[in-house]
């Protein structure tokens, strides 16, 4: 566990560096927050009929997912890349440790640390003036809190799995493409899933990506009431096992590749 | 005047001939600009779907404000590119090389890359502009199309203000950019929705500060004929794209000063 | 003829904005930025007449680039004349550079990925070359440097070497009439090295080109300068001739000896021992105290010898006494 622990307090010093880009993030992702909020006003107020969400509850919503845009599976893990495309993985091979953990500590760092440092203060801003809801009771609290670390893990395992995906350039890189795409529209980023038409509602349900944002954050609203948590946390976990397999499995494919491939 | 324009065209054509080097790669990006694009577009369409319509707005005429706003960007995104990896450029050292070339710098810049992924943002918001038209119940007259076309520079017009004055900012702080990112993507999103939904304050900011009403919304109202904004006449709807071109003189106006920035502090 | 350049009292201050650590040094740092002022160009003048070759040389920091830059418009000095073909550059920055070449030896000017006849091309739209004189200068320089094969050739495929070359025809297509050459020979293979350099004399010479070379390659210098300038922290330490470094840098010569007898001592009045190393030893000694023939037969007189040899001390020994004599004693501010 050692040198696991050491790959991601080095990644956070790194990360640390950037706190001007916190920031700057931070204020971006008020802006942004603040213009769906008055989208969605918008839209409740146009209409009397009852939603499957309540607008306080959007709202809400929204901002939980403003605070954890960092957890979002949209990139690939930038050094990891670079290594791939570069063929400089054989030095990561020369390291006594087991080469996807190591990879997807990185990966971890990468969406763990951004998210920690920019989601504190937007929260702060948005319980104290944005209508930012607390859970409804502790047990909601328990189970957002488990949903979203287990959403982080989630995260890091499909980062990783695309990062790995790299070893096939142009499908990798178009796989990386629609997988970001997926995971703005079934995560809840674009709208709550529960606005989403039932069709893609169903889609929603059958792909990892509500488990990195929507589920944690509707624990937490208590939308999904946490006597359901257990159900959901399992089905999260049973994603993070079949990502992190397929991730070493298309790993030891992509190292053989390379080993034909190089000189 | 024309000899800048045969210049930038040459600097288009090689810029193209660069891309289809990476054939594969490029249709890739195409593809995904596309796709994420559309995905904005049928958030929308969900929306409308559920709620029926927004502040006595129909989901094709909310559709013709989505597809003017997003052609415009796709065009500013293609077209002036160069000026969004600025930052770059000023920190390795490559803007030295434009300065000691004979040519206006900003010339230089717009011509560094025109990027063509950006199609595919282009093709999904031309199809909604298109499907839009085609359903609403307007008479496209010389003078709207004239309108509508002329709201669509003019929109480009101001993006590219809003990339030329990212890359001047690059003059004075290499720290982040991302705040007027914000303003230029958070736009996009502003003005795919009538401005009506938005708060006074933010509605002036967008109208005042960075014109986007002036090249969406208002000549979006005379097209569908709906009359002035917030109390303003109707006559301005018509002449309210002029602010883009306007816009974008300015911020080259201000590029100038960053530019002359740079000579004095080497930095 | 009048100067090509032409620059006096030439002074350029940059200000360093100086980070203070930690989270609330950041901050504010936002609010006031506390700035350190530095000399970058510190009261240069000389003048370059047309035809000449100067190599303009010192360490990092010292101010060459930012000389460069003020001459070829892209930046500003505080104060102090500087006239570049008759025009200054910085006010009128299109005018100037249309007439001059820029080399930077680090960075390319082609395009990555094209073939480097289409950089040519767009190079051909950009200085507004007359087809006719265009097509006239690219196969001078095509022929002059070797390049027919490499036309078609992405820019990324090329090698450095090749890539130089075509990167000194790219600065040459509008026929300047002064060149600056920055770093032209860094990390180039030994063979690439002899072909610019070869290059860029006959353009001197046959051409009657202008050129400033800036360079850390003294091997460049002593091959292809006349004249030159060596610059530490901002002021002009020297500017002649080649042999005229040699002699203000001290006029010392070393005698390399290699003994028969590895441990015998050494004894020598007129030369000082620098370094011993079993049969080798190394002298150093001063030519106008001592003549080289004098000291060599005295010294095989005593000791027996098996080889021995003179030379001058390479020019880095030369500039870097400079430096040290110039921080030693800073000369007076005018």
């Amino acid at each position: 566990m050692r040198p696991y622990l050491c790959i991601l307090g080095a990644r956070f010093r790194v990360q640390l560096q950037y706190r001007a880009a916190a920031l700057a993030g931070t204020l971006t992702q008020l802006f942004w927050g603040l213009i769906r909020v008055m989208i969605f006003d918008g839209f409740y107020r146009s209409s009397t009929a009852v939603h499957p969400i309540s607008l306080a509850q959007v709202v809400s919503y929204v901002w939980l997912s403003q605070a954890a845009f960092g957890m979002l599976p949209d990139r690939v893990e930038p050094e990891l890349r670079d290594m791939i495309r570069t063929g400089n993985v054989t030095s990561e091979l020369l390291r006594p440790i087991d080469l996807y953990w190591s990879w997807f500590c990185r990966c971890l760092a990468m969406t763990l640390i951004p998210t920690l440092m920019r989601s504190g203060p937007l929260l702060a801003v948005a319980f104290a003036f944005l209508e930012l809801q607390t859970p409804p009771g502790a047990a909601s609290v328990l189970a957002a809190a488990a949903a979203f670390a287990g959403g982080m893990l989630v995260s890091s395992a499909i980062t990783a799995l695309l990062s790995i995906g790299l070893f096939w350039t142009v499908s990798g890189d178009g796989l990386t493409r629609l997988s970001v795409a997926a995971a703005y529209l079934f995560s809840g980023m674009v709208l709550p899933i529960p606005l989403l038409p039932e069709a893609l509602q169903k889609a929603a349900a059958l792909l990892p990506y509500r488990y990195v944002l929507d589920v944690p954050m509707r624990l937490y609203l208590g939308h999904i009431p946490a006597s359901e948590a257990p159900m959901h946390l399992a089905a999260q976990l049973a994603w993070l096992l079949v990502l992190v397999a397929a991730g070493r499995s298309v790993l030891s494919r992509g190292l053989g590749r390379l080993v034909v491939q190089g000189g | 005047m024309r000899d800048a324009l045969t210049l930038y065209l040459r600097y288009a054509a090689i810029s193209i001939r660069s891309q289809l080097e990476y054939r594969a790669s490029c249709a890739m990006f195409a593809a995904a600009s596309f796709v994420i694009s559309a995905i904005d577009f049928c958030a929308l369409w969900a929306l409308f779907r559920r709620f029926g319509s927004l502040q006595g707005w129909k989901l094709q005429e909310v559709a013709l404000l989505y597809g003017m706003v997003n052609v415009s960007f796709a065009l500013a995104e293609g077209f002036a590119r160069g000026f969004d990896s600025f930052e770059t450029m000023v920190r390795n050292g490559g803007f030295d090389r434009l300065l000691v070339r004979p040519r206006s710098t900003a010339l230089q810049v717009a011509g560094q890359e025109l990027q063509l992924m950006r199609v595919g943002r282009l093709a999904q918001g031309a199809l909604v502009l298109f499907w839009a038209a085609g359903e609403l119940d307007v008479h496209w007259s010389v003078a709207r199309l004239a309108l509508a076309a002329a709201a669509v520079v003019s929109g480009a017009c101001l993006f590219a203000g809003l990339f030329v004055l990212q890359a001047t900012l690059a003059f004075w702080t290499t720290s982040t950019l991302e705040i007027v990112n914000t303003v230029t993507y958070g736009g996009v999103e502003t003005a795919q929705y009538p401005l009506d939904v938005y708060r006074p304050w933010f509605r002036a900011f967008f109208t005042f500060v960075v014109p986007l009403a002036c090249v969406n919304y208002m000549p979006a109202h005379a097209l569908l004929g709906r009359g002035g904004v917030f109390g303003a006449p109707a006559w301005l709807n018509w002449v309210a794209p002029a602010m883009g071109p306007a816009f974008l003189a300015a911020a080259l106006g201000v590029w100038q000063m960053g530019v002359r920035r740079y000579c004095s502090t080497g930095s | 003829m009048a100067a090509i350049v032409r620059v006096e009292n030439l002074l350029k201050t940059f200000r360093i904005a100086e980070r203070r650590p930690g989270l609330w040094g950041a901050v504010a740092g936002l609010v006031h930025r506390r700035h350190r002022e530095v000399r970058a160009v510190d009261g240069i003048s000389f003048e370059l007449g047309p035809g000449e070759l100067v190599g303009y040389i010192g360490p990092n920091g010292a101010g060459k680039s930012t000389t460069v830059k003020i001459l070829s418009g892209i930046l500003v000095p505080d104060s102090g004349l500087c006239e570049v073909l008759g025009r200054v550059p910085w006010k009128q920055r299109v005018e100037t550079v249309a007439r001059i070449g820029v080399v930077f030896g680090q960075r390319t000017q082609l395009w990555w990925d094209l073939p480097v006849r289409e950089s040519f091309e767009l190079l051909r739209d950009i200085y507004r070359i007359e087809p006719g004189a265009y097509r006239a200068k690219s196969d001078e320089l095509i022929a002059m440097l070797g390049l027919e094969r490499l036309l078609d050739v992405p820019v990324r495929q090329l090698s450095l070497g090749q890539r130089m070359r075509c990167d000194l025809a790219a600065a040459l297509l509008h026929s300047p009439e002064l060149l600056f050459l920055d770093e032209p020979t860094i990390g180039l293979d030994a063979v690439s090295k002899l072909a610019v350099r070869d290059f860029i004399r006959r353009l001197n010479r046959e051409r009657g080109a202008s050129v400033i070379l800036t360079t850390h390659d003294l091997d460049d210098i002593e091959a292809l300068c006349t004249r030159v300038l060596v610059i530490a922290d901002g002021r002009i330490l020297c500017d002649g001739p080649l042999s005229d470094l040699r002699a203000r840098a001290g006029s010392r010569r070393s005698l390399t000896v290699d003994l028969v007898d590895p441990a015998a001592s050494v004894d020598c009045p007129e030369a000082e021992i620098v370094s011993r190393d079993g049969q080798r030893v190394q002298l150093s000694f001063d030519p106008t105290r001592v003549k080289t023939a004098d000291l060599i037969g005295r010294f095989v007189a005593r000791h027996p010898v098996r080889d021995l040899f003179v030379e001058n001390p390479p020019i880095e020994e030369l500039v870097a006494e400079l430096y040290q004599d110039a921080r030693r004693d800073p000369p007076d501010l005018p």
